[in-house]
């Protein structure tokens, strides 16, 4: 039951929020519903729901983690949203609210189902939750922006669909598979299943999820998306819908090492986890938005994340791991960056100078968060950054060369223009810049996980980073 | 039944290179409808024995794949003023030139993947080949319009597959078509809608370009 309150609260609040003409009422309706969730949510870690409506929906350890990093994340976000729309008035007017709760209850649904197909119908629903929120600024860019996001994630989400297809296919084709498209029934009987087709549905799911992910080279989206959104929709997707779709991923990745085609997974996932982070390695450079710059950067984490999946072993853990980490940091980033847009009204590099002095807390957060995303200690991306290469190169010294190589040049990019950002000559201000507790609070929760993350990772979520790991074929370092 | 399956598969087949070939967005449109029409029949044919889930997916898909869909799309042509395509980055001759290579390719792939029972055969050929085209149209050319008309088709060779499954995975193919509605009503919403009221406002002569790419 407690799963599908998880999903219907937040859609009812959708609904509730809609109902309402005035904007306070609406954010009630947007914190409310987040901090229930969170509840709800909190509640799972004290006793494991069990799986419900013939085993459609469930929660294993993967699913709680995720469930929990979209809940925590949403929160965070709720809470900025209420100073955010207090200074800015996002297109989408009533709905802006709704969408984003709307976008709360799929990624629920997503990291519950234990079905093939319930996974896929989620997924979808976070790509079209989100699409009316991102077109925002009136102009020709923005535009596109909406056009490739719409166009490139829908194709992504039809070979998902075929993925799913095939996938299906490969069971019939065997015998005594169990349920259709059941989670559960595919890891018990997956040796049974058809290796082609399996192979087949690896792919399309692969790069059909990959596509929501942001893995190069189907990333092409990315820049521009969380270019022009705004900047609380550019950070949910940055963190709570690449999470969705890394568990669309891990999911399929999940079945096909237990089907024993390891083999021809694992290349195919650390080919893709290489060519994301050379495309990022490549583009951070030659940035000049910020959040921008941020995209690529999550086109490297995303990157890390399908290497870490390829690599096995202790590499699941840390990719999990990861996942978390640098959802939350990526998070924080969009929110500081958010901050700078809000009180100058441009995110782009060389308009922005002096943050220290103009706006200290957001300011100290972006430098924070720049050095907390590129994995420098103590944060905890470093944590995880660290468990996926030291997999890396128990086995493959030479991957664990080229991602290190590939980190360090997104590092010296990042860090040339968030620094030239944060300390250099403040320029004539335009307007008085003020930092609302609501904007600031949410970030700095956010900063203090990140640093906790990376001194302490709780029991509890050992454990269940343990077990993800072992449900992806790996182990607990 | 069989035969008439048959048939059905390769009339989708002459539509893809119907959309291939032509220029005018009017034809492309009532190459989709005519697609639309046939996928509706499709499954009528594949599962001899009626039942309500087979009649209703086929009434479904007819109404929403043949009717509202192009004319929506007939509607945004409308709007837009757009009759024409563009010339594309691959030329018409090429297109259908690949557009066959898709379709030999369909049939490679249906070989090395066969399906439990050997009727499917051409049925996953039909899909790939029409999956591939979809593919190619979206890719290659210019205008939005155009490239919604390709992802329809890609949906179309989806939702071929699909019917291999329909009976063991029941809802599958039916929100595939919903995600037909969804994103042709989001993309089409924010072409016709937004771009044209947007540039015509800032005067912007290019109003017809829809998004450029």
């Amino acid at each position: 039951m407690i799963l599908l309150a998880l999903i219907l609260l937040p859609a009812l609040g959708a609904l509730g929020a809609y109902a309402h003409r005035a904007a306070a009422y609406r954010t009630v309706w947007l914190v409310t519903t987040a901090t229930l969730h969170l509840g709800l949510a909190a509640t799972c870690w004290i006793s494991r729901p069990a799986s419900a409506f013939n085993d459609w929906v469930g929660l294993d350890a993967l699913g709680l983690v995720m469930l929990s990093l979209v809940s925590v994340l949403f929160f965070v976000l709720a809470t900025y949203t209420v100073g955010y729309l207090r200074t800015e008035n996002p297109r989408g007017g009533r709905a802006f609210v709704s969408c984003l709760l709307a976008f709360l209850a799929s990624a629920s649904l997503v990291a519950v189902s234990q079905h093939a197909g319930l996974l896929w119908v989620g997924m979808e629903s976070t790509t079209l939750a989100v699409a009316p929120l991102i077109f925002h600024k009136h102009d020709r860019r923005s535009l596109e922006a909406v056009w490739k996001y719409l166009v490139i994630s829908s194709v992504g989400i039809a070979l998902a669909l075929l993925g799913t297809f095939f996938l299906a296919t490969a069971q019939s084709s065997g015998s005594g598979t169990g349920r259709p498209l059941v989670l559960n029934d595919l890891m018990t009987n997956a040796h049974r299943l058809d290796a082609d087709w399996l192979k087949a549905a690896f792919i399309f799911l692969l790069v059909g999820f990959g596509t929501k992910m942001g893995l190069a080279p189907m990333h092409t989206w990315k820049p521009d998306t969380y270019g022009e959104a705004p900047s609380p929709v550019a950070a949910l997707m940055a963190s709570a819908l690449t999470a969705c779709a890394f568990l669309g991923v891990a999911r399929v990745t999940q079945v096909a090492f237990a089907a024993g085609i390891g083999g021809f997974a694992r290349p195919l996932l650390v080919g893709f986890g290489l060519l994301s982070l050379g495309v990022a390695a490549a583009f951070v450079v030659s940035q000049r938005d910020v959040k921008r710059l941020l995209a690529y950067s999550s086109v490297e984490h995303m990157g890390l994340v399908a290497l870490g999946l390829g690599l096995g072993g202790v590499a699941s853990y840390g990719t999990v791991l990861h996942v978390v980490t640098t959802g939350l940091a990526n998070a924080l980033l969009f929110l500081a960056v958010g901050n700078v847009v809000v009180a100058l009204g441009t995110s782009t590099h060389s308009e922005v100078r002096g943050l220290l002095t103009s706006l200290p807390i957001s300011g100290g957060l972006l430098l924070l968060g720049l050095f907390a995303v590129t994995g420098s200690p103590p944060f905890g991306p470093f944590l995880s950054t660290f468990t996926i290469l030291s997999a890396a190169t128990e086995g493959h010294p030479w991957i664990t060369a080229i991602a290190v190589l590939l980190l360090a040049i997104v590092f010296a990019g990042m860090a040339r223009m968030v620094l030239e950002m944060v300390y250099g000559e403040v320029g004539p201000s335009r307007r008085k810049p003020r930092e609302s507790l609501w904007l600031v609070g949410g970030p700095l929760g956010l900063a203090a996980a990140v640093l906790a993350l990376g001194l302490y990772l709780p029991g509890a979520l050992r454990q269940a980073l343990g077990e993800a790991a072992v449900l992806l074929g790996g182990r607990t370092p | 039944m069989q035969r008439v399956a048959e048939l059905l598969l390769l009339l989708i087949v002459l539509t893809n290179f119907a959309v291939l070939g032509t220029a005018r967005l009017g034809t492309c449109i009532r190459a989709i409808a005519v697609q639309g029409l046939l996928l509706g029949m499709l499954p009528l044919a594949l599962h001899p024995a009626w039942s309500v889930h087979t009649i209703g997916l086929a009434t479904g898909t007819i109404v929403i794949k043949a009717v509202l869909l192009p004319r929506f799309l007939a509607w945004a042509i409308r709007e837009a003023a757009v009759r024409r395509e563009v010339e594309p980055r691959i030329g018409y001759v090429a297109s259908l030139l690949l557009g066959a290579v898709a379709v030999a390719v369909g049939f490679a792939t249906a070989q090395a993947l066969p399906l439990p029972d050997a009727a499917g055969s051409l049925l996953v050929a039909v899909a790939l080949a029409t999956v591939i085209v979809g593919f190619l149209v979206l890719t290659t050319r210019i205008k939005a319009l155009t490239q919604v008309v390709g992802y329809l088709m890609l949906e179309n060779g989806i939702y071929v597959f699909g019917l291999t499954q329909s009976e063991r995975v029941p809802f599958m193919v039916e929100l595939g078509v919903l995600l037909d509605i969804f994103v042709g009503v989001f993309i089409m919403g924010i072409v016709v809608f937004h771009i044209n009221r947007e540039f015509d406002t800032l005067g912007d002569g290019k109003s017809m370009d829809l998004a450029g790419r």
